[in-house]
C-alpha cells in the first residue's frame, strides 16, 4: 500500500477522533445530562425494564387466550 | 523525491501519535464516568424465574439457508430471504405463504417489511436493495413491479425502512451505510467510517431522534446522525466481527452480537460498554440479537444452533433454547413482543431431494 493512502486514511481517523472527543461535551440528543456515570445510566435502564415489565409478554407471559400463538383449539362435543 | 519521502514519513508519524493521544484522551474521559457495572446496580432486582418458551409455529418452505427475516407492523406477517434467492412473505398465524419472489441473485442477506405493510425490500449479492410492492391481485406478477433503489459496490448486508415507506437505510460489504429515497432511487446521505464490511444496522426508536447504529467486520459499532452523515459515537470492545446490533427499547442503549461469542450492551449516555453476556461454554459466534418489549430479556441466536436468553440487567443466562439443526442466522421479536421468530440454516426435513429449512416462531 502506498504511504499516500495511509496518510489520508490516518488524517480521516484523526478528524473522526477529534469529533468524538468533542461529542463528550455536546450531545446530539438533548439528553438530561451530558455524559452520565454508569451507575446513573444503569439505574435508568433498570427503571425502564421495571416500568414496562408487565406489558412484556415474553417476560411475564399472558393468558393463553390472548396470545395468538398459543391458541387453544377447543373441541366440540357432538 | 528523497525529501518527499521524509515529509510523508513525518506526516504519518505525527498523525499516528496524534491519533494515539486522542484515543487515550477519549478513554480517560470515559473512565471518569465509569463507577460501576450494570449487573452491580441490578443486584437488588428480583431474579427471573423459569421460562417456558416453545416453538409454536414452524414455517417451512425455503429450500436453502434462511439468512434474514423481518416482522410486519401487523404483528403477524413475516418476510424472509434465503441463500437460493427466494423471498417469501408468510402469515405466521396460519403458516401460509402469501407471496413469493425469486431474486436474480443468490444470498439474499437482507430483507425488510415496509411500515405500511404494503411493500418489502431485499438485496444481497446483487449489491442492490430493491423494493417490491405487495399486491393481492393474482394477475399481477410481483417481480414485474420491482424497483431498484440502492446501489452499493459490494454486497448488501442489511436494510431497513425508516419511519415511512419513502426512505431506506442500507449497510454494505463496501464498508458504507446509505440513506435512499425510494421513489427516485436518489442517494440522500452516505455514512463513511467503518474500516471494513458493515454487517448490520438498526434504527433508533422514533422517539429518540434521527440516529442509527451499525456494526462491522472492523469490530466497531458506530452511531450515526442521519441528517449530517457524521458518526457521533463509536465503540470498539468486541474482539471480532459484529454480526448484529439492536437498540434497547428506550433508545438509550444498544446490544451487539459478535463472532467473539459474546453479546454486549452499550449505554449511549454513559458512552461505554456496560454489560457483557458470555459464558466459557459459549464458543460460537452470536449471529443475531433482539430485546423483549421491556428490554429485560436479550434473545441471541448462535452459530452452535442454539438461542440463549439473557437477563439484560443481571448479565446471566436465563434459558437456552434448542430448536434448530444448524446455525441460527436471524432473530426478531414481534412488534408487540408476544413472540419472536428465528431463522436458520437448518434442514428440518429431508425427503428425497427436498430440503426444508425452517423459521420458528417462539412464544
Amino acid at each position: 500500500m502506498s504511504s499516500g493512502a495511509s496518510v489520508s486514511a490516518l488524517q480521516r481517523l484523526v478528524e473522526q477522533l477529534k469529533l468524538e472527543a468533542g461529542v463528550e461535551r455536546i450531545k446530539v440528543r438533548p439528553a438530561p445530562a451530558s455524559g452520565l456515570g454508569v451507575s446513573q445510566a444503569a439505574a435508568e435502564l433498570q427503571q425502564y425494564c421495571m416500568q414496562n415489565a408487565c406489558k412484556d409478554a415474553l417476560l411475564v407471559g399472558v393468558p393463553a387466550g390472548s396470545n395468538p400463538f398459543r391458541e387453544h383449539r377447543s373441541c366440540a362435543l357432538l | 523525491m528523497a525529501t518527499d519521502g521524509l515529509h510523508e514519513n513525518e506526516t504519518l508519524a505525527s498523525l499516528k501519535s496524534e491519533a494515539e493521544s486522542l484515543k487515550g484522551k477519549l478513554e480517560e474521559e470515559r473512565a471518569k464516568l465509569h463507577d460501576v457495572e450494570l449487573h452491580q446496580v441490578a443486584e437488588r432486582v428480583e431474579a427471573l424465574g423459569q421460562f417456558v418458551m416453545k416453538t409454536r409455529r414452524t414455517l417451512k418452505g425455503h429450500g436453502n439457508k434462511v439468512l434474514c427475516m423481518d416482522w410486519c407492523k401487523d404483528k403477524r406477517r413475516i418476510v424472509s430471504s434465503s441463500q437460493d434467492g427466494k423471498v417469501i412473505v408468510w402469515d405466521s398465524f396460519t403458516t401460509n405463504k402469501e407471496h413469493a419472489v425469486t431474486m436474480p441473485c443468490t444470498w439474499v442477506m437482507a430483507c425488510a417489511y415496509a411500515p405500511s405493510g404494503c411493500a418489502i425490500a431485499c438485496g444481497g449479492l446483487d449489491n442492490k436493495c430493491s423494493v417490491y410492492p405487495l399486491t393481492f391481485d393474482k394477475n399481477e406478477n410481483m417481480a414485474a413491479k420491482k424497483k431498484s433503489v440502492a446501489m452499493h459496490t459490494n454486497y448488501l448486508s442489511a436494510c431497513s425502512f425508516t419511519n415511512s415507506d419513502m426512505q431506506i437505510l442500507t449497510a454494505s460489504g463496501d464498508g458504507t451505510c446509505a440513506l435512499w429515497d425510494v421513489e427516485s432511487g436518489q442517494l440522500l446521505q452516505s455514512f463513511h467510517g467503518h474500516g471494513a464490511d458493515v454487517l448490520c444496522l438498526d434504527l433508533a426508536p422514533s422517539e429518540t431522534g434521527n440516529t442509527f447504529v451499525s456494526g462491522g467486520c472492523d469490530k466497531k459499532a458506530m452511531v450515526w446522525d442521519m441528517r449530517s452523515g457524521q458518526c457521533v459515537q463509536a465503540f470498539e470492545t468486541h474482539e471480532s466481527d459484529i454480526n448484529s446490533v439492536r437498540y434497547y427499547p428506550s433508545g438509550d442503549a444498544f446490544a451487539s452480537g459478535s463472532d467473539d461469542a459474546t453479546c454486549r450492551l452499550y449505554d449511549l449516555r454513559a458512552d461505554r460498554e456496560v454489560a457483557i453476556y458470555s459464558k466459557e461454554s459459549i464458543i460460537f459466534g452470536a449471529s443475531s440479537v433482539d430485546f423483549s418489549l421491556s428490554g429485560r430479556l436479550l434473545f441471541a441466536g448462535y452459530n452452535d444452533y442454539t438461542i440463549n436468553v439473557w437477563d439484560v440487567l443481571k448479565g446471566s443466562r436465563v434459558s437456552i433454547l434448542f430448536g434448530h439443526e444448524n446455525r441460527v442466522s436471524t432473530l426478531r421479536v414481534s412488534p408487540d413482543g408476544t413472540a419472536f421468530c428465528s431463522g436458520s440454516w437448518d434442514h428440518t426435513l429431508r425427503t428425497k431431494n427436498y430440503l426444508f429449512v425452517s423459521l420458528q416462531v417462539w412464544a
